[in-house]
């Protein structure tokens, strides 16, 4: 039984984390219905530029909040540059993009700072202190994660700028008749998504260590999430993070082993897709033709 | 009077197909003025051309100032609210979600809130259904919203795509009556284009009428309701 919390709640702080990123690729879904496959380099790049401040002698929390800023801008620019110039494209022309950049962020992080895998301080203490059955680290993850949430919650929900993004993403062309700038509603959609997958990727890189490659299985990991809550859900998506972390965890511990953890977030996108493609909280398109 | 809208020689098109040939209208302020057209005449079009809403040739002119080949939501920002045709609800925000977005390019808390007891007198059903989602709003209270969500931006001129559309005639009355007293009592110019010829040309001060993409006919809503070929197609009589 111990084992088995223990399992849990380890599954709840790795959740959060892909949780997060779920919510960041649901973000772009919901305003572009396009899925962002550079969410997760762009959360690595972001972690990086983290690493360098913490190694040339910033403290963490400094520097987290820095990275967050930057993560936002570096999101608002590739909006702008990248994406805009190509968005009334077909949607293959835009999965290139998509792939394109997280191939050229990829490897620029690997040429600058090399594929050498590097630790990643935590902010949490070492002993525990959240009682003995999770790691501060988990436990701290689980409430950064927890602060994001409830921040972009509220942003959404009581700011005017937060409703101006929401009836954008809903209804562009209304939008624009009372004077919302919706192509920069996009760009800041942008912005937030890259600043949570910050956040994401500082807290991920202290479990998984930090080199070019580390968001591949948490972005797929994220992409589970997404389905499994309704990609265009953002309540849902968060569910879903939760859900995939526990699962991962509680079946790589008793069930399948750890070799074939990753399968898990496969198997559970097959599913969905299968079973219920709306995912759990999503709502069910339909389309006339 | 003053003008506040002059439109000349304005061209439209979706894609290759062309669908204004050189209208030419104007407004004076504070008036009502009305666009009448069989379907596909172009009405809807005009409306979506003043907004920049599709591409046009030409000349707009919105209180003496050029406003063609401007983006939707600058034009929007100089005082000009478009109820579309549709309503162009949020149909996932509530009731007073979609008043306070009429309200966005707004500075001032207090005017804003004031401005929402002053559109809920003019309608108290959508304060019945303030925290209601709007997409489960009937078609009349969808139409009082989207008028509500125009009236939000305190505009110069309102630009109105078939107020009337699906609409049962008790209700249709209701809202021309309330545009009626929006018009004269806080001295919004509006731009009505309409099928109900009839209710619109009592609305209205002057009239329009629109044929494939030009102004065939043009004059006081008193004078084109008594023309003969306006009566003869438009009114049924």
């Amino acid at each position: 039984m111990d084992a088995f919390l223990h399992q849990v709640l380890a599954g709840l702080a790795t959740g959060g984390i892909y949780a997060s990123l779920a919510l960041a690729l649901v973000m772009i879904y919901q305003a572009t219905h396009l899925v962002n496959f550079a969410q997760g380099e762009m959360a690595m790049f972001a972690t990086y530029f983290a690493w360098s401040l913490i190694n040339a002698g910033m403290p963490y929390w400094p520097a987290f909040l820095l990275t967050v800023v930057f993560a936002f801008v570096l999101g608002v620019v590739i909006e702008r540059v990248i994406i805009r110039p190509v968005e009334n494209s077909p949607v293959l022309v835009i999965v290139v993009v998509f792939i394109a950049l997280l191939v050229i962020l990829n490897s620029v992080t690997g040429w600058v700072f090399s594929y050498t895998i590097k630790t990643f301080p935590s902010p949490f203490p070492a002993e525990p202190i959240f009682g003995q059955y999770i790691t501060s680290h988990g436990g701290g993850a689980i409430g950064v994660t927890l602060v994001v949430l409830l921040l972009l919650y509220a942003f959404f929900r009581f700011t005017p700028l937060g409703l101006a993004m929401r009836a954008a993403a809903q209804n562009p062309e209304s939008a624009r008749l009372v004077g919302i700038r919706v192509g920069w509603m996009l760009a800041l959609g942008w912005g937030l998504a890259a600043a949570i997958g910050s956040v994401a990727g500082m807290m991920v890189a202290p479990i998984v260590f930090l080199d070019p490659n580390m968001m591949g299985g948490v972005l797929l990991y994220a992409f589970a999430a997404a389905l499994v809550g309704g990609i265009d859900n953002p309540g849902g998506a968060v569910f879903g993070g939760f859900l995939v972390g526990v699962l991962e965890n509680v079946l790589g511990a008793f069930v399948i082993g750890n070799e074939l953890k990753l399968a898990v977030a496969l198997v559970l996108i097959i599913g969905v897709l299968v079973v219920k493609p709306s995912g759990i909280f999503g709502k069910v398109m339909v389309t006339r033709v | 009077m003053a003008a506040i809208l002059e439109v000349s020689n304005l061209h439209a098109a979706y894609g290759p197909t062309r669908v204004l040939h050189g209208i030419e209208f104007a407004m004076e302020d504070g008036t009502i003025t009305t666009l009448l057209g069989a379907n596909g005449a172009g009405k809807t079009t005009t409306l979506r051309a003043l907004c920049g809403m599709v591409k046009t040739q030409g000349e707009v002119k919105f209180a003496g100032e050029r406003i063609d080949g401007k983006a939707t939501e600058d034009i929007v920002r100089k005082g000009i609210a478009h109820v579309p045709d549709g309503r162009g609800t949020f149909v996932n925000l509530t009731t007073e979600e979609n008043l306070r977005l009429g309200a966005y390019t707004r500075r001032g808390r207090d005017a804003v809130e004031s401005d929402l007891e002053r559109v809920y007198g003019y309608f108290p059903r959508l304060q019945e259904r303030r925290e209601q989602q709007a997409g489960t709003l009937s078609g009349g209270e969808q139409q009082m919203l989207a008028v509500s969500r125009a009236l939000m931006l305190r505009p110069k001129l309102m630009l109105l795509d078939e107020p009337s559309f699906g609409l049962a005639p008790l209700i249709v009355r209701e809202l021309f009556e309330i545009l009626r007293t929006v018009n004269a009592k806080e001295k919004v110019s509006m731009l009505v284009v309409e099928q109900n010829a009839a209710m619109a040309l009592d609305l209205a001060d002057h009239a329009y009428l629109i044929e494939t993409g030009r102004v065939v006919l043009s004059g006081t809503a008193d004078q084109i309701k008594s023309n003969d070929a306006v009566q003869r197609s438009y009114l049924g009589y």
